[in-house]
């Protein structure tokens, strides 16, 4: 780990040798903590373009396991694109292409013979709109146990229940899991969501603007549930609310423009940015 | 208005307040809407009018002739006309009434209809104890009952003959209903095994077998067996034929002309100018339950049209089977799997014109393909003991199946398509998102909530399907099928059978029969019937995809 935050040092230096912006700026995994957390997913030198255009720029990051790591940044950043990188959901775009690597657990996701269905299981989604199936609330969560070849009316049973509760949304719906999943609330929705992606166990949850889409009691919810989620599962969430990254994340990335800027301990980083860019954003000064 | 405004300026103001455009869209929904319903409304008094019992009138005219019968139409022409006809009108009388009157007796007088000039009826009356004879040949006997004979000798009925005559007429149906059960059904049975081995011989005979070869003296058994049957068959119906011919009913025509009728030929009788109007109701109802439940008679212009509803009706069913996952499948390559491009575009732009090209051009193509192409190679290899008779090289069922199938593909392709391109993205995405490959998220996630648009799709076939005849008349569809494709023998849907079609029914008996004028009602009713049954096909699918709608409701909101 030692080796990881001086190869982070290093590159911070360089970041700061060549000059302003474009080059990412990492901030290594803080030392002064007396136990750094592991790594899960590791960014090396990112780069996507939508066609010919660069969406994109050199992006290098480590994201800590079990913890929550928050992108920030105003929109058209980047910071949703970066996030569907990591579970390759770009791949249903055509035109876009990449290069670098990501590694999960040591392992470069975008490596040839990689299988992307055992990727995605591994790394769940959870998307800026609530989209659940058109099918009860239990085959909803059952689902992707159901494409793994589980089939066992127990096993389901228990899977379901538990993933409900994870999800802080079984006492509210215990007594109509099998009625369709449309007929929740949109709030309801949103954590059903998250019950049908922490059923299959995954190791990491992304998040993209997961209350954006809500109401202020719902996003109080969810947010109470990242953070008890973030004990079983590395998350990664997408907001462009600045109150929501400092009150749940405990690392924040700022974007902007396709560049990471900053990287670093949420409290750090919203106390004492060391980029400029950061600042100003922060206070409020563009975005 | 008018005391505001001064009138060209209110006119201009009417104009560009946009009420005229109001005016004009809804007068042509209007228009539109009366059309359907002026049409829906004809066809159903036509149609259902043809079962009520007329009245039977008669005339005298002033030369001493009398004239029974229904009164069918009444017009008014000019004199010149009549007067041309070598009819004498007086001089300074421009207009003549004149009716059309269906005397039936056609053994009797050789046509179904008669002109009278209402200026030499001298004499209109409606006489109680007319009869009306339905009968199997000849169309309709109009006369009065003079008595009834039993194996050729008179038996006294009093003054009423008619509960003798109800009662004869029951044991005649009884007779006739026994007789028709093994003409049709177990002579028939025993014709189709016959036929069976008549194909096993030749079979064999083709196979080279020698002439002692088991087989033909076990086929050689199983036909006298046959045979045997068939003799005790063939016997019971001559008693029965017998039995059935035993009595007869002796009636005279308006002229004077004493006919015999036997009961064995009659259908019904009855006396509309005695009946209540309960009896009226039973009497239509009867008829109805004919039309719908019996097969036709005197080359379609009598009875029911049973056969051609079943045709009909199994004829559509056979194309959805066919047109469905046809048309899903195609759909599903176009939009999820296929490449867009030009060529994926072009393809499009193919696919709708298909459904633009006119229907008999499918018939021709179905006869050409289907039958001739695909039949004859079929009949080359899998039946080839009954060449030169074709098996599935001649039209039929299947083929007309097949051929609506390829008529009605692009409108299930086009729905499908549509119905794919709005499941919303996210849906697709959390499905992936979870785990599941591009296959599994069709399967469980976008084809289900596809299904309704399949329907849809599936409901504009049917509706087209049901409807068409000209491509028809090529493939399958027959005048008179002597047998319905659905029946006891194995394999019971006999798919190489040809059909009888309500649609080709309403051309053959309005413009086929010998008896134009007479089957005219007829053809409304069948024209109903087929509205009716389209209704029901269609009303059916559309319940099911209001139903799958439901269940996938939020999911487009």
């Amino acid at each position: 780990m030692t080796a990881d935050a001086d190869g982070a040092e290093k590159q911070a230096q360089a970041g700061l040798t060549h000059g302003v912006g474009t080059q990412a700026l990492r901030e290594g995994t803080p030392r002064a903590r007396a136990e750094a957390p592991a790594t899960c997913l590791e960014v090396r030198k990112l780069n996507l373009y939508y066609g010919d255009k660069r969406a994109l720029n050199d992006i290098n990051m480590t994201i800590p396991e079990k913890q929550v790591t928050a992108f920030i940044g105003p929109s058209g950043c980047g910071k949703s694109t970066l996030l569907r990188c990591f579970n390759r959901m770009n791949d249903l775009i055509d035109d876009v292409h990449i290069d670098g690597e990501i590694l999960l657990e040591g392992q470069n996701i975008y490596a040839r013979g990689i299988n992307v269905a055992q990727l995605r299981r591994r790394v769940g989604m959870v998307f800026q709109k609530p989209n659940p199936f058109p099918k009860s609330v239990y085959e909803n969560v059952a689902y992707g146990l159901r494409i793994q070849g589980v089939n066992s009316r127990r096993v389901l049973d228990k899977a379901v229940e538990r993933a409900l509760r994870g999800a802080a949304l079984w006492e509210e719906v215990k007594d109509r899991v099998h009625d369709n999943a449309l007929g929740l609330s949109g709030g309801q929705q949103q954590r059903l969501v998250i019950a049908r992606a922490i059923a299959v166990e995954p190791e990491v949850l992304l998040l993209d603007e997961p209350a954006s889409a809500l109401d202020p009691i719902s996003t109080l919810k969810i947010e109470e549930l990242i953070y008890e989620l973030k004990t079983d599962y590395t998350i990664v969430i997408v907001t462009h609310n600045m109150q929501q990254a400092a009150r749940v994340s405990d690392y924040t990335a700022f974007m902007y423009m396709g560049d990471l800027i900053e990287f670093g301990e949420t409290r750090t980083l919203f106390t004492t940015p060391r980029r400029k860019q950061t600042e100003d954003y922060i206070t409020g000064r563009y975005g | 208005m008018n005391d505001e405004t001064p009138n060209d300026r209110g006119t201009g103001a009417w104009l560009r307040s946009g009420l005229p455009w109001i005016w004009l869209t809804a007068g042509t929904v209007s228009f539109s809407l009366i059309m359907v319903f002026g049409l829906l409304i004809l066809i159903t008094l036509r149609g259902m009018g043809h079962f009520w019992p007329q009245g039977v009138v008669e005339l005298t005219l002033d030369n001493g002739e009398r004239v029974l019968g229904e009164l069918s139409d009444s017009e008014t022409v000019t004199a010149a006309r009549v007067r041309g006809l070598g009819i004498e009108v007086p001089e300074g009388q421009e207009l003549v009434d004149r009716y059309l009157i269906k005397t039936g007796n056609r053994d009797v007088t050789g046509s179904d209809f008669r002109w009278v000039t209402a200026l030499h009826v001298t004499e209109t009356r409606h006489p109680e104890s007319v009869f009306v004879a339905e009968r199997e040949e000849w169309g309709n006997f109009y006369g009065f009952v003079e008595g009834i004979e039993e194996n050729g000798e008179a038996i006294a009925s009093g003054d009423d003959p008619w509960p003798e005559i109800a009662a004869r007429m029951e044991r005649t149906q009884a007779l006739r209903e026994r007789i028709e059960h093994i003409e049709k059904d177990r002579m028939g049975t025993v014709n189709y095994e016959l036929e069976h081995l008549r194909l096993r011989t030749r079979e064999l005979e083709l196979e080279n077998a020698p002439a002692d070869h088991p087989g033909y003296a076990e086929i050689a058994a199983d036909r006298a067996a046959l045979d045997a049957r068939y003799e005790t068959l063939a016997a019971e119906l001559g008693t029965l034929y017998e039995q059935i011919g035993r009595d007869t009913l002796i009636a005279r025509t308006t002229t004077g002309e004493v006919r015999k009728l036997s009961f064995a030929k009659l259908v019904r009788v009855f006396q509309p100018n005695a009946m209540g109007l309960g009896a009226k109701l039973v009497h239509y109802f009867d008829k109805a339950a004919e039309f719908v439940a019996d097969e036709p008679r005197e080359a379609n212009t009598e009875g029911g049209v049973f056969p051609a509803i079943f045709g009909t009706v199994l004829m559509v069913l056979l194309m959805s089977v066919f047109v469905t996952p046809f048309g899903v499948i195609a759909a599903v390559y176009l939009r999820e799997y296929a490449q867009q491009g030009t060529l994926t575009r072009i393809i499009r732009i193919a696919v709708n014109n298909l459904a633009g090209v006119p229907s008999v051009v499918y018939g021709v193509f179905g006869l050409g393909f289907f039958v001739y192409f695909i039949g004859g190679s079929l009949d080359a290899l899998f039946y080839p003991e009954a060449l030169p008779a074709p098996t599935f090289g001649t039209p039929g069922l299947l083929w007309s199946s097949l051929t609506l199938a390829l008529l009605t593909v692009p409108v299930v392709i086009v729905a499908t398509e549509e119905g794919l391109s709005r499941i919303p993205r996210s849906i697709r995405e959390g499905s992936l998102a979870l785990g599941a490959t591009k296959a599994e998220t069709l399967w469980r996630t976008v084809l289900p909530m596809a299904t309704p648009a399949m329907m849809t799709g599936l409901i504009l076939a049917v509706a087209r399907a049901a409807g068409e005849v000209a491509p028809l008349m090529m493939v399958g569809v027959v005048k008179l099928a002597p047998s319905l494709p659905l029946d006891g023998n194995f394999p019971f849907l006999h798919l190489d059978r040809k059909f009888m079609h309500l649609g080709f029914h309403i051309y053959d008996v309005g413009f086929q029969s010998p008896n134009v004028e007479a089957a005219r009602p007829l053809v409304y009713a069948t024209s109903l019937l087929l509205v009716i049954i389209i209704i029901t096909l269609n009303l059916a699918a559309i319940t099911i995809r209001n139903r799958l709608r439901e269940k996938y409701n939020a999911a487009e909101a």
